[in-house]
């Protein structure tokens, strides 16, 4: 069963993998890369990772790829442009992949990776939020620190570099909208009735 | 054999949640019709079955019967998969909602998280169907949308990390548990600015009034589902009042203790049980109904003010109390 299921995502994986990056269409490629992260959260779920596989949905799937999509949607790819050049670029292209090929080779054919057994099954009660939480927050507390603040130089250099006033701008404040009281804008003017005059 | 056993139980399990949970959702526009126009002095839709109650069946045949358009310009597949993905989104955050201590599908860990991250992909629903109309109205109600969804997502998870500080789980049976022991020990009551801003969010990502400029009539006609009809509006029209009821069970199981009962303690009365759940839940939907009775909607730009510069400030600041709180021992509910 859960091999069955395995190969069933990881052929999904696959295909959307492709579509990603065969697919001419930006929005429809955009869509096979959501395809693909809920995918390999589920191929995390059956390694009983469901913590990591839950948080991959909602920062990529439910942040990320909105956000993108929301780029993507606006802007209006030209494929035509985005071809020119395909011969030019290609020995570059192929140089690039090969290396990639060449290192994940190596990597993934080192012993560390070899023979790693399926984990065994743990018991129902197993909790492993809390195992993960506590191993996070003890032992690799300096660096999990040290990458949050890495990430909130980060937000704030992005903000940094598209943030700019520009002068003319008409602004509200809303707390001065509702401090304004009646005799700011109203004035009670006394006028003596107009009488009216007498028919000659 | 036993597989095949426990396939079946697991269906019929979830046909024992989702057949309540799509009728309530049928006559919940029903509810929404007849309260609303009580406070507005009408009485709201009697024409069908003794004073209106047959109402949203004719309402199901009606749609049932209608011709489902697709624009020629628009993308078919993507067009139809649109409101399947909404609903998807909507029953899918189902499986692991509890009812009661034993009553519940999938007594999932990371429950919370689940529901938060399934809930996340109906925003899907809603930009595809938007882009796949190939409308300008459409187009730009699913803009809207994804921007007040982004934002007010932020404002929820703070508001729900609160929750998670504060019980020391993210498994929602855990959550009830942690706030055992009386009204004051409920989470409404050391939360409550947690609990105002996470329902008020949640309207927000519901997309219903005062927050519904993605529908906004006056301006976009009716935003991104402008193009359906039939049943494939229909569709986008349940995923709505399913995300309605489940906002509203999230709140009363996070924040209001879910089934157990505010008189505990007394013999018949204190028993945690389904019915005050349910109760808790229909206070939540009545608090939508009014809402949408009384407000008139919001301006765009005042929406986003609203997300970003206000709730997510005192979130964060409640936040750091809560955490303060539980760290120094002071929590009074059972952490």
């Amino acid at each position: 069963m859960e091999s069955f299921l395995f190969y069933l995502f990881s052929t999904i994986l696959l295909v959307a993998a492709t579509a990603v990056i065969t697919v001419r269409h930006t929005v429809r490629a955009a869509l096979s890369l959501v395809l693909v992260f809920f995918t390999s959260a589920a191929l995390w779920v059956l390694l009983e990772a469901e913590f990591l596989a839950v948080t991959l949905v909602v920062v990529y799937v439910g942040a990320v790829m909105v956000l993108f999509l929301f780029v993507v949607m606006m802007i209006d790819t030209n494929t035509t442009v985005l071809r020119e050049g395909f011969t030019k670029y290609l020995p570059l292209g192929v140089l690039v992949a090969v290396t990639m090929a060449a290192e994940m080779f190596l990597a993934l054919g080192s012993p560390g990776f070899g023979g790693m057994a399926a984990p065994a099954p743990h018991p129902a009660s197993y909790n492993n939020v809390a195992e993960l939480g506590s191993i996070l927050y003890t032992q690799y507390v300096y660096p999990f620190e040290l990458a949050s603040v890495i990430l909130l130089v980060a937000i704030i250099a992005a903000i940094a570099l598209t943030f700019r006033r520009r002068p003319g701008t008409k602004y509200q404040d809303p707390a001065r909208q509702v401090s304004v009281r009646r005799a700011d804008c109203v004035r009670l003017v006394q006028m003596p009735a107009a009488r009216k005059t007498p028919a000659p | 054999m036993s597989n095949l056993i426990l396939v079946i139980w697991t269906i019929i399990k979830i046909m024992m949640v989702m057949v309540p949970l799509l009728l309530s959702v049928a006559w919940l526009p029903y509810a929404e019709r007849k309260i609303i126009g009580y406070m507005q002095i009408r009485i709201g839709p009697n024409r069908v079955g003794p004073r209106g109650w047959l109402q949203p069946i004719a309402d199901a045949m009606k749609l049932m019967f209608k011709e489902i358009t697709v624009p020629a310009s628009a993308n078919k597949v993507l067009f139809l998969l649109s409101p399947v993905l909404c609903i998807a989104a909507a029953l899918g955050a189902w499986a692991v909602i509890p009812f009661s201590d034993a009553l519940v599908l999938s007594n999932c860990n990371v429950g919370l998280l689940y529901v938060l991250a399934i809930s996340s992909m109906g925003v899907y629903g809603i930009i595809i169907a938007g882009w796949a109309s190939n409308s300008k109205y459409s187009f730009l109600g699913s803009m809207r949308s994804t921007a007040q969804m982004v934002a007010y997502e932020i404002s929820m998870g703070f508001a729900l990390v609160g929750v998670v500080v504060g019980a020391g789980s993210l498994n929602l049976g855990s959550i009830v548990h942690a706030q055992q022991g009386g009204l004051f020990h409920w989470f409404w009551f050391p939360m409550l600015p947690l609990l105002v801003i996470y329902f008020i969010s949640a309207v927000a990502e519901t997309n219903r009034a005062p927050f519904d400029v993605t529908e906004g009539e006056s301006e976009i006609v009716a935003g991104f589902h402008l193009e359906y009809s039939g049943m494939s509006f229909a569709v986008f029209f349940l995923a709505e009042y399913a995300n309605m009821i489940l906002v509203s069970m999230l709140a009363s199981l996070l924040f209001l203790g879910g089934w157990l009962s505010p008189f505990e303690g007394v013999p018949i009365l204190g028993e945690p049980s389904i019915f005050w759940l349910l109760l808790k839940v229909s206070f939540f939907l009545l608090l939508y109904l009014w809402f949408r009775a009384t407000f008139p909607r919001y301006r765009y730009d005042q929406i986003m003010r609203l997300g970003w510069k206000v709730f997510i400030p005192i979130t964060i600041a409640w936040l750091l109390l809560i955490g303060a709180l539980v760290v120094t021992g002071w929590a009074w509910w059972n952490v």
